[in-house]
């Protein structure tokens, strides 16, 4: 007997009159102490599969149309609330995406991880605290001990994870459920956090249904894989054999869309754009009721480089390394040292009035689609508030035609311009926001994780997208991200950063045939292949 | 599409989802359908109750005394003064060679009648609907000309100073630092002035007015906007499309108008029906103590004082009280709609 069995199960939310339904028909089971694995796209219902499970969706709005969720014998779709909340924590559990908004942030992590001991077990105050250091001990927590009165912000993303980890693993479950468990975390994070899991797993002989969109993880995690789309379990198998041999279309699309190919090739050598020179940006520290200046922050410390026409250089380092901070300095949105180089004039120093008029041969695309379109405006007076910043007009034709021909160049319907940004899905978006830089012809962009926030075959497209336009306008890219893979599809040239120092920097091949850096290296490694340094 | 034909369709769309957002709420469309009735019927107040004819003719001429001052020798009367057309003897002397057209209620707010037919403050008749104050005046009189002064001294007021507040709002938020920490400081100093002493010192050197009125409590009223506005603009300006902006080259006035305002004006439509209901409050309450409006005014809060000091004559606090809690509740629902409609959640859904 499988250990859970989920048959053809449908879920449907009622919301304002309307009827959404999020999952149509999805059947699969779980053998005890094996990881099977969901994959799809945003929006696929892979977590109301989840959370379905374990009956956590809001009853008042949900329902469902069909289906049957079997646990070890008992229908979980039929038990009363009371019998869920005895399964729940103690022989299914789950840990969720965001490690800093699912641990609460006003208690210390050993009253977190009490509540799940005490609720379903009986315990001295002296065993629980003992078995609360065993669990930390057993998730990796540096110095357990001593954190036990640590309060979540103490603690960094992956800390926090192994806490919620610990917290899943009090009762020793049959079944974990990870929900997207290391997308929020630094590619070195990923790997410890995965292979801790496959430990743990092994340990305790637990079932996993992970679900994640990162082919890479289930490669290397899963025994089975459900690929999942529009609410359907489309195709189901041992993971070796669906990656191998995929019989579905649309498993075949999500295997294609892993980004391969390289950097544009650029025959003849460009310009030089733009050139830094021991460029730093400190962040004063404020002290004292007179906020003085106590100290510095180094964000950024002594970064130079060049980037010539046509030309990408990728900014690598893990989240707070000061990539996005060196970004904006580069565009001189905030204030730093060292020289910038622009176009073969000096942008540090320059009275603003000047730099103004620059601005539109240097633009920006940001992480966050959603957050960097403004809801109230339409895509079509997005897109010509440049135009009418920069007076760009033209005597031929009127810039909703000139807006329409961008907006045809990034492969959007040219009518969309009196329609709101909230009616575009986040690829289109990310669209409309390279649309708004390119309509001002630039020269350079600084593309700050433009495809972190997007679906992995979207992500694909922009990529695409941004390297047809590099050849096309001969554009020089500064392309920050922490995505190795993505890096390595389009920067000619690689440079890594550090807590703000520069560890490494050449060409794309030779970063990525031989590292010269320990910590590239274990970048690398982390990425592609999971593993740990230590 | 020009940029005229752009901003057209965007007005278009987006007041029709608002409109429609508006009157699929029917409490607030109810609501604001009788507070407009009645307030349209308040701005012509001079017509609906005044205590000179609508329209006299007399010697086979028409005559149009609101509108113009008549003589008594006008209407073969002795002497030169204006014609009182309550008095029966004028009464008298026209209707013998015309008639008279009396407006819906015959008396002004100030009137006093001469000619009850019980002692004031008289109970409801037929002559006075709801009865008059103990000075012969007729309450309905009152509370139409009070209520048309109470709805404009508020919105005036909740204009005004949600104009101040937004703008010390949006500049403390988007500007930050320094900025911000000189203005909060001073703002809460300004907010511990005890504003009622103030008022009460102020309106008892001077005399007061309804424009003296209107600056004294908006000295005090802009402060309850600058903090949410403030926070809204803390939130906004850090998000990217302002970031964007900025690496457009776009301006800060023009970050401020186009990008954060509009996103910031949920919360100030969530406390603008307050802030009305407030300085309606606040003006009633000055009129209640004595310190409102000159005496003469009408005034509901006056209304009110009236009924508090003649408890035998129940007609003047029911009144007034009535009066009050219906425009207030009609206030707030309407209010409440308002600023649904105008929630992007609901907007975009």
């Amino acid at each position: 007997m499988s250990l859970l069995k989920v048959e053809n199960l449908a879920v449907s939310f009622r919301t304002a009159g309307r009827v959404i339904e999020a999952v149509k028909s999805v059947s699969f089971h779980i053998e005890e102490g094996e990881t099977f694995a969901l994959v799809g796209e945003s929006g696929a219902g892979k977590s109301v599969t989840a959370l379905s499970i374990m009956r956590l969706l809001p009853e008042k709005h949900v329902f469902y149309p069909s289906g049957s969720i079997v646990y070890s014998g008992k229908d979980l779709m039929k038990a009363p609330e009371e019998v869920m909340q005895h399964i729940r924590g103690k022989s299914i559990a789950m840990i969720f995406q965001e490690p800093m908004t699912s641990l609460n942030p006003l208690h210390t992590i050993e009253k977190q991880i009490n509540e799940g001991l005490t609720l379903h077990q009986r315990f001295s105050a002296a065993e629980v605290r003992e078995r609360t250091i065993e669990l930390l001990k057993l998730v990796q927590l540096p110095e357990a001990e001593e954190r036990l009165g640590a309060y979540p912000h103490q603690l960094s993303g992956g800390q926090r994870q192994r806490v919620m980890i610990a917290m899943a693993l009090s009762n020793e479950p049959d079944l974990l459920i990870a929900d997207e468990p290391t997308t929020a975390l630094d590619v070195t994070i990923q790997a410890e956090i995965l292979a801790l899991l496959k430990r743990l797993k092994l340990r305790f002989n637990m079932a996993l249904l992970l679900i994640t969109h990162d082919l890479e993880i289930v490669r290397k995690m899963a025994d089975r894989v459900g690929v999942m789309r529009a609410g359907k379990i489309v195709e189901q198998g041992a993971a070796a054999e669906v990656f191998e041999r995929p019989r579905h279309e649309y498993t075949k699309y999500l295997l294609e869309s892993e980004l391969r190919e390289g950097a544009v090739q650029v025959k003849t050598e460009g310009k030089t754009v733009l050139q830094t020179n021991s460029l730093s940006v400190a962040f004063p520290i404020y002290r004292g009721i007179f906020r003085r200046v106590k100290g510095y922050v180094h964000a950024v410390n002594d970064v130079s480089l060049k980037i010539k026409a046509g030309q990408t250089v990728g900014l690598v380092g893990e989240s707070g390394s000061g990539k996005t901070t060196f970004g904006l300095a580069v565009l001189r949105l905030i204030s730093s040292s060292g020289s910038i180089r622009f176009m073969e004039r000096e942008l540090q120093n320059m009275k603003g009035g000047y730099v103004r008029p620059l601005r539109k041969e240097m633009q920006i695309i940001f992480q966050d689609p959603f957050e960097s379109l403004n809801p109230r405006l339409t895509v079509g007076q997005i897109i010509e508030e440049g135009l009418k910043v920069h007076h760009i007009e033209d005597s031929k034709r009127s810039r909703a035609d000139i807006i329409a021909d961008v907006l045809q160049e990034v492969g959007l319907e040219p009518d969309i311009q009196s329609r709101y940004p909230h009616e575009f899905s986040g690829g289109q978006r990310q669209r409309i926001c390279i649309s708004r830089t390119l309509v001002l012809k630039p020269k350079f962009l600084v593309l700050d994780e433009p495809t972190s926030s997007l679906d992995m075959s979207v992500q694909t497209q922009i990529i695409q997208l941004l390297k047809k336009l590099q050849r096309k306008y001969h554009l020089a890219y500064l392309f920050i991200s922490h995505d190795l893979k993505v890096v390595r599809s389009i920067s000619h040239y690689i440079l890594v950063i550090r807590q703000g120092d520069i560890i490494e920097y050449g060409p794309t091949e030779k970063i990525f045939a031989s590292p010269e850096h320990q910590y590239t290296r274990s970048l690398l490694r982390a990425a592609f292949d999971f593993e740990t340094s230590s | 599409m020009g940029e005229k034909g752009l901003f057209h369709i965007e007005l278009n769309q987006r007041t029709r989802r608002r409109l429609h957002n508006f009157r699929s709420n029917k409490r607030a469309y109810v609501s604001l359908y009788i507070f407009l009735c009645v307030f349209i019927i308040s701005i012509f107040a001079e017509i609906v109750a005044n205590d000179k004819p609508l329209l006299v003719r007399f010697q086979e001429r028409f005559y149009f005394p609101i509108f113009k001052t008549y003589f008594e020798t006008d209407f073969g009367g002795e002497f030169e003064f204006e014609v009182e057309y309550h008095d029966p003897y004028m009464l008298e002397l026209i209707e013998s060679e015309g008639w008279i057209l009396w407006p819906i209620i015959p008396f002004k707010y100030d009137t006093i009648d001469y000619y009850m037919d019980a002692p004031a403050p008289s109970p409801p008749s037929g002559r006075h609907w709801l009865g008059t104050d103990d000075q012969g005046h007729d309450v309905l009189a009152v509370a139409l000309y009070g209520f048309r002064i109470s709805v404009v001294f508020g919105i005036v007021l909740t204009i005004v100073s949600s104009i101040i507040g937004v703008s010390a709002g949006a500049v403390q938020g988007y500007f930050g630092g320094r900025v911000d920490i000189v203005f909060q400081r001073f703002i809460e100093m300004w907010a511990s002035v005890p504003t009622l002493y103030l008022i009460i010192i102020l309106t008892s050197v001077l005399s007061p007015t309804f424009g003296l009125l209107l600056v004294i409590l908006l000295l005090f009223n802009w402060l309850s906007l600058v903090g949410v506005v403030r926070a809204e603009f803390l939130r906004v300006r850090n998000f990217e499309f302002v970031k964007a902006a900025r690496a457009l080259g776009v301006n800060n006035v023009t970050i401020i108008y186009r990008h954060i305002l509009p996103n910031a004006m949920v919360a100030t439509f969530t406390f603008l029906p307050f802030i009305l209901n407030g300085s309606i409050v606040a003006l009633t309450s000055l009129d209640f103590l004595g310190l409102g409006l000159p005496p003469g005014s009408p005034s509901l809060g006056r209304l009110l004082a009236q009924g508090k000091a003649n408890l035998q004559a129940p007609w003047l606090g029911i009144t007034s009280f009535a009066i009050l809690s219906i425009m207030l509740s009609l206030l707030i629902f309407i209010g409440e709609g308002f600023r649904d409609a105008f929630d992007p959640r609901k907007e975009f859904a």
